[in-house]
């Protein structure tokens, strides 16, 4: 070391400005680590307590948004265990890994429940939560998030949807190929089958060509989807 | 000047003198994306309260263990780590609550309002004064932003307490206006947020330059009380 942090040791500690740069430096790092360190164990802390409550919240959140979508009275099986893994996938939209869970009863397949995107919201990316039963009919249908404008396109979540009766999505109950058949698969503006509302086409446009992709590539795969063990990842 | 004055002081500046959004012009961010409708603008107040208080509360108390020269680094840190516990702790142990105002409790990290107030306030007071400032603050925050977020829900669709079934099941959103109302789009997009914040500004300004006025003629009244009340005065000319 050189003269200066020997001089630093040998000084009065009153002496406040005649010590060195360096010292002030090291000193007031000292107390930028010590406090950065007091935090972070804090954080750190917060985290490893809350932990087990927030795993277990978010395992009750999930069921109640597959249960949105598919009566528990459906199947028998737990659908958190058996799932497997899809990989990025073009017709679902997905860009990540996402989980595929299948519902049994009796050991039957009923039903698949499964996310996709619609990637052309009006504001990005739409993520969608489909039910489709094993014989190929579109059971239900939820938004689970957007960013399209509130109070315009926002419909498409029933919740902010203003008709409470009959929300825009609930076209999309028990329908399958067999009664809209997929060139009809789109809304009234493009010629098709689903209601949209005027000056708001395009959100609505979104969900319901990316359901009906996802449908109709659900309906190709459903037995090899069935088929795979528990956890394991989908292959193409 | 007596402590107490000196309290009633704090909260008179966050409430309305100093107000954040309308004076000190802070935290327009989160104003932006919040303030579309009245139970949104609502949440994310309540939560700032939370956080300003705790904010200024540990930084006034550890004031005295803070270099000048790193106080910002230290601040940031202070805010960052308490914003997560309360995240994690809301998740944890109100979740039903969590699910309604969850979003928005990262979003207030972004709310310089709680910096600004820890660096001129909480760091040069007592804990009592910096905490009801933080408080104080914190409310002035929140009226501003749920009349802001009110007058655009309103006049954007027509509607009072949207989404208020996501926090009380039992009570449902308003239509005030008839139900064939079209909607104002521009008032649900941000540009909708800074026009009335800008006439809420021009608003207030307005009440405090009549206020002054009417304090400069009662004072020239009581110098000359000949003199008719000066209503319109010509500017004051050398």
């Amino acid at each position: 070391m050189d003269e200066s942090s020997d001089a630093t040791e040998n000084m009065p500690q009153l002496s406040l400005p005649q010590r060195s740069a360096l010292y002030i430096a090291l000193r007031t790092a000292a107390i930028l680590l010590a406090f950065t360190l007091v935090f972070t164990a804090l954080m750190a802390g917060a985290y490893y307590l809350t932990a087990p409550r927030v795993a277990a919240s978010a395992q009750v959140e999930k069921l109640r948004l597959l249960a949105v979508v598919l009566a528990p009275s459906f199947h028998d099986n737990d659908l958190l265990k058996d799932a497997i893994t899809l990989p990025p996938n073009s017709a679902l939209g997905t860009s990540e890994n996402t989980r595929l869970y299948r519902a049994r009863k009796n050991g039957q397949p009923v039903a698949l429940v499964f996310e996709a995107i619609a990637p052309d919201g009006y504001s990005g990316k739409i993520g969608l939560l489909l039910a489709v039963s094993s014989t190929g009919q579109l059971l239900a249908l939820r938004v689970t998030q957007h960013k399209e404008t509130p109070g315009l396109g926002d419909y498409i979540d029933p919740k902010k949807d203003r008709n409470k009766v009959r929300p825009w999505i609930s076209q999309f109950a028990n329908i399958g190929f067999d009664s809209v058949p997929p060139e009809q698969w789109h809304v009234k503006k493009d010629g098709g089958h689903f209601d949209q509302m005027a000056g708001a086409t395009i959100s609505a446009r979104a969900v319901t060509n990316a359901s009906g992709r996802a449908l109709a590539w659900v309906n190709k795969n459903h037995d090899k989807l069935f088929a795979l063990p528990a956890n394991s990842l989908y292959q193409e | 000047m007596s402590a107490l004055n000196n309290l009633s002081n704090i909260a008179k500046n966050g409430f309305w003198k100093q107000n954040p959004l309308l004076v000190q012009l802070l935290g327009l961010c989160p104003l932006l994306a919040i303030s579309t409708s009245l139970v949104n603008a609502v949440s994310l107040g309540l939560a700032t309260i939370l956080v300003m208080l705790l904010a200024n509360f540990a930084v006034a108390s550890l004031r005295a263990l803070i270099p000048y020269e790193i106080r910002i680094p230290v601040f940031v840190l202070i805010i960052a780590a308490l914003v997560t516990v309360v995240d994690l702790s809301f998740n944890a142990f109100l979740h039903d609550l969590y699910l309604v105002l969850g979003i928005f409790i990262p979003l207030i990290v972004t709310n310089c309002i709680v910096l600004a107030r820890v660096e001129a306030f909480a760091a040069k007071n007592g804990l009592a004064a910096a905490t009801l400032d933080g408080v104080m603050m914190g409310v002035g925050f929140l009226w501003v932003i749920a009349l802001i977020g009110g007058l655009r829900e309103l006049i954007g669709q027509g509607t009072l307490f949207s989404g208020i079934e996501m926090i009380f099941p039992a009570l449902s959103g308003i239509q005030v206006l008839p139900a064939d109302y079209p909607g104002f789009l521009i008032m649900m997009l941000p540009p909708g947020a800074f026009f009335t914040l800008g006439l809420l500004i021009a608003g207030r300004n307005w009440s405090e330059a009549r206020a002054n006025q009417r304090r400069l003629n009662q004072l020239k009244q009581a110098e000359h009380p000949g003199d008719k009340p000066a209503e319109n005065m010509p500017p004051f000319t050398a």
